[in-house]
């Protein structure tokens, strides 16, 4: 069992320091895509783990929780260790063609394997304290991905990235320490008992407030988000798609984890600024996104926009809204990163991500032009996309609360994101380029071509898979949410049935 | 003493906080550390300080005697100072970088990756 939910973790870093060490050649490279596709099996293998067992925990070195350190994987977390190793093969599949070889020797590959390890640990992590850990190896390794090449737009874009990442992070750090302080445990199973314990009530809310506000930089949430738009139109497009897929949805993650597990306290005060936020959010972004004129710009601040639909979720906090969240998180992930994959792709055959210097693409690589609409559409939420689907559920549960200008919004925001899609639709596919190039897909050599449109075409077929076909996709958030609603087998799982004692237990056991 | 230490975590916040307003990235980044250090106080004084009882465990007992000194946040702090000395180091590296290259470090003059509205640096 603890092989299970230790295997997502161990691959990437040994696949990160065997692709550091032939660096130099093209192994590294391939090292690289075999150790993603292990990652993808691995997540599968533990998924199925999870679907057949239901919530699964195993302690780390043998100490018994709640005082060594647990991995646990309840559906949630197991569904975005599954999503971790479909995006991350895909970038690294896409990354054959991207990467030139110098950014190659200055170790491109081990950095994004050390990053999965952080994203999926973070996922798996059954401790605040050694989340934190997550949330630093995750942050170092994006930082040498973001300003890896050293271009002086990077290292501008870098600066915003790193130092605003460094507050959220001390931020975190302080919220664990006085939540420690507070309970005295640090297991986040084991905190869902002890914050009931809590005679200060009040000051709990304070320490959650400082955990929203150190997860809301990390999710990229009104008014924190100011670092994103600044630095993911900066590095290479793996980059980009990685940490657009990826990164902030950590953040959304750990926030769904905490305020369902440990923060429950006082929904009525946290849980209405959650929906304030999510409301500024989603119109904040797709403002901002409407007045980009770069393709990567304008998908970045799409980013943001979209986070906000999933804190809506999370903010409503009824069964079907973290339905909603967790729908709409899985299908972001899928195509958020595959909208900036097609961004390079782009850029690789038009010469730029600038609106007003590109077009002609429809009519020379109308392939490339299918590839988009799937995506872009279902970003959107038009039916039978993916995005129509979590969009529907998260509209229906704010009517069935009864907050109608939430679901408003949500709708208003969706009509402005069709605005800013068909925006990038008009000029990169539809006008003529602007210096007569006729950019076409066969220009590329033919490996390149494959290796940057199969992980695009494989993604959007995933995003058609989940839009035509969302019952068991939707069953499953179902389920998913009814275990984030009512933690009793993710905390019997860490814990065991019964508090167990410090005998040196090895494993907790879990009922078949 | 918890007291002493909570001032100090105070005054430690409200100097961070000063040199974080500043536009100059350099003294952000001191800023940064210095509330850095004020975390890592939290968590020190979370744990409750008990001065004078290391968390020793005599010879042929299996538990420590008495009220010894909680070693968990001090095990924490650790790896936060660790954690933190190589995301510092980054950090520096980077601003010096910044500064090599784009020959500012007024945070209102970095606008490469986001030129106002008509200049054109891309």
């Amino acid at each position: 069992m603890s092989w299970v939910l230790a295997l997502p973790i161990i691959i990437p870093f040994a696949t990160a320091v065997l692709s550091f060490l032939f660096r130099k050649g093209p192994e590294g490279r391939w090292l690289s895509v075999v150790g993603s596709a292990g990652l993808l099996i691995a997540s599968g293998i533990l998924m199925a783990e999870v679907l057949a067992e239901g919530v699964i925990a195993a302690q780390m070195g043998q100490w018994a929780a709640p005082f060594g350190i647990t991995l646990v994987a309840d559906l949630l977390s197991a569904v975005m260790v599954v999503i971790t190793g479909i995006t991350g093969l895909a970038v690294s599949v896409y990354a054959l063609a991207d990467i030139d070889e110098r950014k190659e020797a200055l170790g491109y590959h081990a950095l994004f394997q050390v990053l999965l390890a952080g994203v999926v640990g973070a996922f798996l992590t059954g401790d605040l304290f050694n989340l934190y850990v997550w949330f630093e190896v995750m942050l170092i390794s994006s930082f040498g991905l973001l300003i890896l090449g050293g271009q002086r737009v990077q290292l501008d874009g870098g600066i915003k990235y790193v130092t605003l990442n460094l507050v959220s992070t001390i931020l975190f750090l302080a919220g664990v320490g006085l939540l420690y302080g507070m309970t005295g445990t640090l297991n986040m199973a084991d905190l869902h008992g002890a914050v009931q314990q809590v005679e200060n009530q009040g000051l709990l809310v304070v320490v959650a407030m400082m955990f929203m506000v150190a997860f809301g930089v990390k999710a990229a949430v009104f008014p924190l988000f100011f670092w994103l738009p600044a630095s993911y139109h900066t590095p290479a497009f793996s980059v980009s798609a990685i940490f657009a897929g990826l990164l902030t949805k950590v953040g959304v993650y750990a926030l769904i984890r905490t305020f369902t597990l440990i923060f429950t306290s006082d929904i009525a005060f946290t849980h209405t600024i959650l929906l304030w936020v999510a409301g500024f959010t989603m119109v904040t972004g797709v403002l901002g996104a409407a007045a980009m004129n770069d393709f990567r710009r304008i998908l970045s601040f799409h980013i943001v926009s979209q986070i906000g639909y999933m804190i809506l979720g999370l903010a409503l906090f009824t069964p079907l809204a973290i339905v909603g969240a967790v729908f709409y998180l899985v299908h972001h992930i899928i195509v958020k990163a595959n909208l900036f994959l097609v961004a390079g792709v782009a850029r690789r055959i038009a010469g730029s991500t600038e609106l007003s210097s590109i077009g002609g693409l429809y009519k020379s690589a109308p392939v490339l032009a299918v590839l988009f609409l799937v995506p872009a559409f279902s970003l959107a939420g038009f039916p039978p996309l993916s995005g129509f689907w979590a969009k529907y559920v998260l509209v229906k549960a704010s009517l069935d609360t009864e907050a109608y200008w939430i679901a408003g919004i949500a709708l208003a925001v969706g009509l402005m994101t069709i605005f800013s899609m068909t925006k990038i639709w008009g000029a990169a596919f539809w006008t003529p380029h602007p210096s007569g190039l006729e950019p076409s897909l066969s220009t590329l050599p033919s490996r390149d071509r494959a290796a940057l449109l199969l992980p695009i075409a494989s993604l959007a077929v995933l995003t058609c898979i989940i839009g035509f076909f969302p019952e068991p996709f939707v069953a499953f958030a179902e389920r998913s949410a009814a275990q984030l609603l009512d933690p009793t087998a993710y905390v019997a799982a860490v814990l065991g049935d019964v508090p167990m004692e410090a005998t040196g237990l090895a494993q907790a056991e879990v009922l078949p | 003493m918890e007291l002493m230490v909570a001032i100090m975590v105070g005054v430690l916040v409200a100097a961070a906080v000063h040199l974080m307003l500043a536009r100059n990235v350099l003294r952000f980044i001191f800023g940064l550390i210095l509330i850095s250090n004020a975390a890592n106080l939290t968590i020190f004084v979370s744990g409750r300080l008990t001065a004078q009882s290391p968390p020793l465990i005599p010879e042929g007992a299996d538990a420590p005697l008495g009220d010894v000194a909680n070693a968990l946040p001090q095990a924490l702090v650790l790896t936060a100072i660790v954690i933190g000395f190589g995301l510092f180091a980054f950090a520096l590296t980077l601003v010096y970088r910044t500064y090599q290259n784009l020959g500012t470090l007024d945070s209102d003059e970095m606008r490469l990756a986001e030129p106002r509205e008509g200049e054109d640096h891309a």
